[in-house]
């Protein structure tokens, strides 16, 4: 609510120019805006990495193919792995709602072991194709799966330092405003590259058994 | 034990090569006489405290300003070698530059001019301008926004290392592939160029979400996106522009990256690569870039229309959708960078159609400017003037730019000198100009002086006349088929355009000093062009409203804004400005952390750039504990109290008491 402006003498009737009595805006008010904002930056980065593989994926140049390669079951609990690590972050959020810091704390332990599994299947099967011959350089089809999948880990990976972050600050200063503001951005964050993973689930391992 | 340094040794310094040897010479004793200054005048606390970590939008949109001025000088140098050998090498003579350095400075011409030249202008611009335009106190991020400053610093260190320490890329600005791949560059030129614009491009991110957040989320009560001053309309074009194209350049360097550091094929010629996918990527950013560039710079002339002819801009709302419909049909164009890919007739038509169609738009600006001039009151103060000669020069560019549309056309102008002459027609005749003309406007705002007028007026003449000299004869080579980046020729029958527009530079590096003379002029004679009214040209939107420099919190009280030229409008309607009452504002507190983490993010890319692994690891996990450490610091704001607020409100009043009115 803006009260009367002008200075003294203006009259009355005179339009209202400034906020007399301003209250001081909330913190962060911008936060979840410019975090989305670059979200969406990220997912560029990603529709450029997924159109290259698009382009590139038949380009075996002799060397194996993703039926040669790809052990779905694998990636199939991996999936798993990261979908249930977004449930549990649900979870975290809906603790953090109710002001209850052991509870947070304690579902985002859950949210980073079920990512640190993630990560580790996926170097797993890295090394596994590696040691198979099929390593980055073997051909553009591998060059492109292979910058594709771990710029979707490596995120992760990052995401996994936030969170332990995350975790030592919510034990210092509790549930502050700030705090849930990072949970949240984190909490987007998180279920973004869940979004991702769905589309290199679906366009990197099954659509390319199909071929 | 011997200290590892990847790549880098003795060789890697220009010792074999007495033009870069004696630049490198003169920056080293100019910088070290410059840090000697700093330190003899004791002004590195004030340094430190005031400008190095400050998150004032105002500051950190001058610092980009100088910034760009200080690589304008580089870039431009670039530009008159080019000129000079391609004015002197013909048949016999061999000109003065050996073909590696030549294709180095062709090279950093263009990288210069474009990311630490146009692009720091730009942002700066938009940094200082809208946040007052929309009555806000700073922007969404003011410590991103010192952030992305000191990276896109840090990206211009890198460059100018480059002419010191190893070399630049060969490769042409945008270095294509197979070429800047590492069986054909497998120097460090090609690296910096990675590596530099890697880092500048984090900090352009940065600055494009902060802005569009900015615009979105703190407008001054009752500004609704269609009583937005122009200006800021084109600002969040461009900055959705930005965020929107910016990423698909790291995407498409960072995979050139993967190919030249760990041997993938995504550009190779063989296991599959394909290097026209890298062309058609970097320019899916290139394209959009340069709508980043122009669009305000567009709005900084309508802003400059509207003032110098004491009227409200014709056609607001055509001008904004004009704006938008560039901004959409922005990404629709790339292709038309390389008609002679061979996509086939089908491909090569939509894009000549859409390119061609983004002159619709662009005419529809182009006849709101004319409108707002037709029976105004014109001004011809400085920016007007640029923007009269903008409005000349940049129709010229636009058509020969509708002309390379035409693919068939285009088969034969492509790569040639007419390409060169459209892109420079329409960069110094549209970015340029505008820049000079919005520095010129917003000049006493950010100073509280005016720019001199005698020596701006000689800057411009020299500038227009040096364009037209430069630049003509460009087109009437490419149409004889001179193509570009040539370092020689056989025909002596070209020789004489050549030096013709090789004067025209020389005129135009006149205009570079006319302008380095008015700054100087002006700040000497700052007394007799003082400007007490912080509204010297009759302005019509909100920054007019404030006091010249603006206080640190740019507005005492928020203004609520009821029309599109807002400060008009409050001029017109009996406004008075309140004189006490004040309260404490709630500030963001200065911060070093964007200095460090930038600094740290330099040595890294230094690292990466000469192999020396250990550093860069080393630099990497400084880099993300520094981060991670800046975030354990909650305590990042202050009041302002109004104590403080009503001493300088209340110098502001003795100021206005002193003009006669």
């Amino acid at each position: 609510m803006s009260a009367s402006a002008g200075g003294p003498g203006a009259a009355s009737a005179a339009p209202v120019f400034l906020q007399l009595d301003e209250h001081a805006h909330a913190e962060g008010g911008s936060t979840m805006l410019g975090f989305w904002l670059y979200l969406m930056s990220d997912c560029l980065v990603f529709a450029a990495l997924f159109a290259t593989f698009g382009v590139l994926s038949g380009s075996y140049a002799g060397g194996p193919s993703p039926k040669e390669l790809f052990e779905l079951p694998l990636v199939a609990v991996n999936t798993s792995m990261l979908l249930l690590s977004s449930i549990t972050y649900g979870f975290a959020m809906l603790a953090t709602y109710k002001g209850r810091v052991g509870a947070t704390q304690g579902w985002l332990v859950v949210t980073a072991l079920f990512g640190l599994a993630f990560v580790g299947i996926e170097l797993y099967e890295f090394a596994h194709m590696i040691h198979e011959g099929a390593t980055p350089q073997r051909s553009a089809f591998l060059s492109a799966f292979f910058t594709l999948v771990s710029t979707h880990g490596l995120h992760v990976s990052v995401g996994l330092v936030w969170m332990v972050t995350l975790m030592v600050q919510v034990g210092r200063q509790g549930l502050i405003a700030a705090n849930v503001r990072r949970l949240m951005c984190l909490s987007m964050f998180w279920h973004f590259l869940d979004v991702v993973w769905i589309g290199v689930f679906t366009f990197v391992y099954l659509m390319e058994m199909l071929r | 034990m011997k200290l590892d340094l990847g790549r880098l040794t003795l060789e890697s310094l220009p010792l074999h090569e007495p033009i870069v040897l004696v630049t490198g010479v003169l920056v080293a004793v100019g910088g070290a006489a410059l840090l000697g200054l700093v330190s003899y005048f004791r002004l590195w606390g004030y340094l430190w405290r005031e400008w190095i970590t400050t998150i004032d939008h105002k500051r950190i949109g001058i610092m980009y300003i100088i910034l760009g001025l200080v690589m304008l000088l580089r870039g431009f140098a670039d530009a008159l070698m080019m000129r000079l050998q391609q004015a002197v090498a013909f048949g016999p003579a061999d000109g003065y530059l050996p073909a590696h350095h030549y294709d180095q400075v062709f090279t950093a011409h263009g990288v210069i001019m474009i990311f630490f030249v146009a692009m720091p202008l730009v942002t700066g611009l938009m940094n200082f301008v809208v946040p007052l335009q929309i009555g806000a106190r700073d922007v969404s991020f003011p410590f991103l926004n010192n952030f992305s400053f000191w990276m896109t610093v840090v990206g211009a260190v890198l460059v100018m290392l480059s002419l010191f320490i190893g070399e630049f890329a060969r490769t042409g600005w945008l270095a294509y592939p197979p070429l800047s791949g590492i069986l054909y560059s497998p120097d460090v030129g090609v690296d910096y160029y990675i590596w530099a614009l890697q880092i500048a491009g984090i900090g352009t991110l940065l600055s494009g979400v902060n802005l569009i957040a900015t615009i979105v989320k703190l407008r001054a009560p009752g500004m609704t996106m269609m009583k937005l001053p122009i200006f800021t309309w084109t600002a969040l074009c461009t900055n959705v522009l930005i965020v929107a194209a910016f990423p698909v350049l790291t995407a498409v360097l960072a995979l050139l990256c993967l190919d030249r550091y760990v041997g993938t094929n995504f550009f190779t010629n063989d296991l599959g690569g394909n290097p026209m996918m890298y062309v058609n990527l970097i320019w899916i950013w290139g394209h959009p870039e340069v709508y980043i560039l122009v669009l305000p710079v567009f709005g900084v002339f309508s802003e400059v229309t509207a003032t110098f002819s004491g009227k409200r801009l014709f056609g607001y709302s055509s001008m904004v959708y004009a704006t938008v419909v560039i901004t959409i049909l922005s990404y629709l164009v790339w292709l038309h960078h390389f008609f002679t890919m061979g996509s086939g007739a089908s491909v090569n038509s939509f894009f000549g159609i859409t390119t061609m169609i983004i002159s619709i738009p662009t005419g529809a600006k182009m006849f709101n400017w004319l409108f707002t001039l037709y029976r105004g009151r014109i001004h011809f103060e400085l920016p007007m003037m640029w923007t009269l000669a903008f409005m000349l020069t940049f129709v010229i560019g636009g058509m020969s730019g509708v002309m390379l549309a035409v693919p068939p056309a285009d088969f034969v102008l492509h790569n040639s000198l007419f390409l060169v002459a459209h892109f420079h027609n329409v960069i110094i005749g549209g970015v340029v100009f505008g820049l000079f003309a919005g520095i010129a406007y917003w000049f006493p705002k950010a100073f509280g002086f005016r720019l001199d007028p005698f020596w701006g007026k000689m800057s411009f003449w020299f500038w227009v006349s040096g364009f037209y000299l430069a630049f003509m004869p460009l087109y009437v080579l490419g149409l004889m088929g001179v193509t570009r980046r040539l370092r020689h020729f056989d025909d002596s029958s070209l020789q004489i355009w050549f030096v013709v527009a090789a004067a025209g530079a020389v005129l135009i590096l006149f205009g570079i000093l006319s302008f380095l003379m008015q700054v100087y002029v002006s700040i000497r004679r700052r007394e007799a062009l003082r400007d007490r009214t912080g509204d010297p040209w009759g302005g019509r939107t909100l920054e007019w409203s404030t006091s010249s420099p603006p206080p640190a919190y740019n507005y005492a009280f928020t203004p609520i804004v009821h029309d599109i030229d807002a400060w008009w409008d409050m001029k017109h309607r009996g406004y008075r400005r309140p004189e006490s009452g004040f309260n404490p504002i709630h500030m963001p507190r200065n911060t070093g952390a964007g200095f460090v983490l930038a600094v740290l993010s330099g040595v890294f890319g230094f690292a990466m750039i000469w192999h020396i692994w250990w550093m860069a690891a080393a630099g990497l996990v400084a880099l993300l504990a520094a981060a991670i450490a800046h975030t354990f610091n909650y305590d990042r704001d202050f009041d302002i109290t109004a104590a403080d607020v009503e001493r300088t409100e209340g110098e502001r009043t003795r100021r206005l008491a002193r003009v006669p009115s």
